[in-house]
């Protein structure tokens, strides 16, 4: 039971900080990154609660059928929403880097 | 240089601390977290779960793998839908972008090369092997298509020239086969059984096969052409996909 328990733990654990990561950042790729952090961590939750320890049981496959086509889908999902973020990059000029960086600079001149 | 450096210093500075909206989010994130991980910690010792349901239909699927039974005959609408939200990845792809293949056609890694020749004809086979091997232990279309996705992959960043002589219908038919296949074998169930996706259960073996073997090369297509983009260009067609055999035999 302990093998569940840290795999699950260690899923919440994952799914919590992308959570946090997809609020706070505004950048499209930071977003797009946590969204896949927070999938894998669902994932592992998932393949951890079909889990038996050997001798007792059958393994669910019904979990492991959900997370087999969920990583084809989500590698899938994640190049749309990378082609999508460029574009907003290319149509809206908005490059968030640039961005800040020319607001750090006239209170770099000030000082 | 060093204003650049306290730019990025000060930037970091300024992700470290939070403000009182991060605080806030931070405080509510730690406990949605404990709450779902009291959940995980209370769930009981031997949750019953659905492998003894599974495990008593399974000699009525017409696969000895449990997963694959799942996959296909058991939850196959579900299968039926994710392959299709694929296909609509790389429409949606296809929409957006043209995908940019490099103009100069450079002479490859001698090293590179090897390696590709070594590995894409054994990519090839472990897909195919993967696939038969879905009816009796671990393995199907997904994990196949994950493999052949990896050969385009390959292939693409090794840059072949012969990429871009594939033309972009073959490409099409490609990505739609698994998804036509499948939409085929249900209504053809749904004719014989009444039943969408309800297989007659000596021909369900081989059904699911052919759905697998189809669904293994869509999926395969989607991934590298995922990888490589955008569309292929109509008039030149330089599309970067999957090469089929004779490509790896016309390198100079």
């Amino acid at each position: 039971m302990i093998t569940t328990l840290l795999y699950s733990m260690t899923g919440l654990i994952l799914f919590a900080m992308g959570l946090f990561t997809l609020i706070i950042h505004s950048h499209p790729l930071r977003k797009i990154l946590a969204v896949n952090v927070m999938s894998t961590g669902v994932f592992l939750i998932l393949v951890a609660a079909a889990y038996k320890p050997l001798g007792l049981g059958k393994i669910d496959p019904v979990p492991h059928a959900m997370v087999l086509t969920g990583i084809v889908v989500s590698v899938s999902v994640t190049a749309l929403a990378l082609l999508l973020a460029c574009r907003v990059q290319e149509t809206s000029n908005l490059d968030l880097l640039e961005r800040r960086k020319q607001e750090a600079r006239p209170k770099e001149s000030n000082q | 240089m060093r204003t650049e450096e306290k730019i990025i210093t000060r930037s970091r500075n300024r992700h470290k601390r939070l403000d009182a909206f991060q605080r806030i989010l931070l405080l509510l994130v730690i406990c949605l977290t404990t709450l779902l991980g009291s959940i995980i910690w209370t769930m009981p010792e031997n949750p019953p779960g659905l492998a003894d349901a599974v495990a008593l239909m399974q000699e009525h699927s017409g696969v000895k793998s449990p997963v694959t039974a799942v996959l296909l005959n058991f939850r196959g609408y579900d299968t039926l839908l994710e392959v299709m939200v694929l296909l609509l990845a790389v429409i949606g792809a296809w929409s957006l972008a043209k995908a940019h293949f490099p103009q100069q056609e450079r002479e490859a890694n001698p090293v590179q090369m090897g390696v590709v020749r070594l590995l894409v004809p054994l990519m090839f086979l472990v897909a195919a092997y993967l696939v038969w091997q879905g009816s009796h232990l671990a393995g199907g279309a997904f994990q196949g298509g994950a493999i052949l996705g990896a050969a385009g992959v390959l292939m693409l960043v090794t840059e072949l020239p012969c990429l871009r002589a594939i033309p972009a219908h073959p490409l099409r038919i490609g990505l739609v086969l698994g998804p036509l296949i499948f939409v085929g074998v249900a209504l053809f169930c749904l004719f014989l059984t009444g039943d969408l996706l309800g297989y007659p259960e000596e021909t369900a073996g081989w059904l699911i096969l052919l759905i697998e073997a189809g669904c293994a090369i869509s999926i395969g297509l989607t991934l590298a052409s995922l990888f490589a983009g955008g569309h292929p260009e109509d008039e030149r067609p330089k599309n970067q996909e999957q090469a089929k055999g004779p490509c790896k035999g016309e390198r100079p």
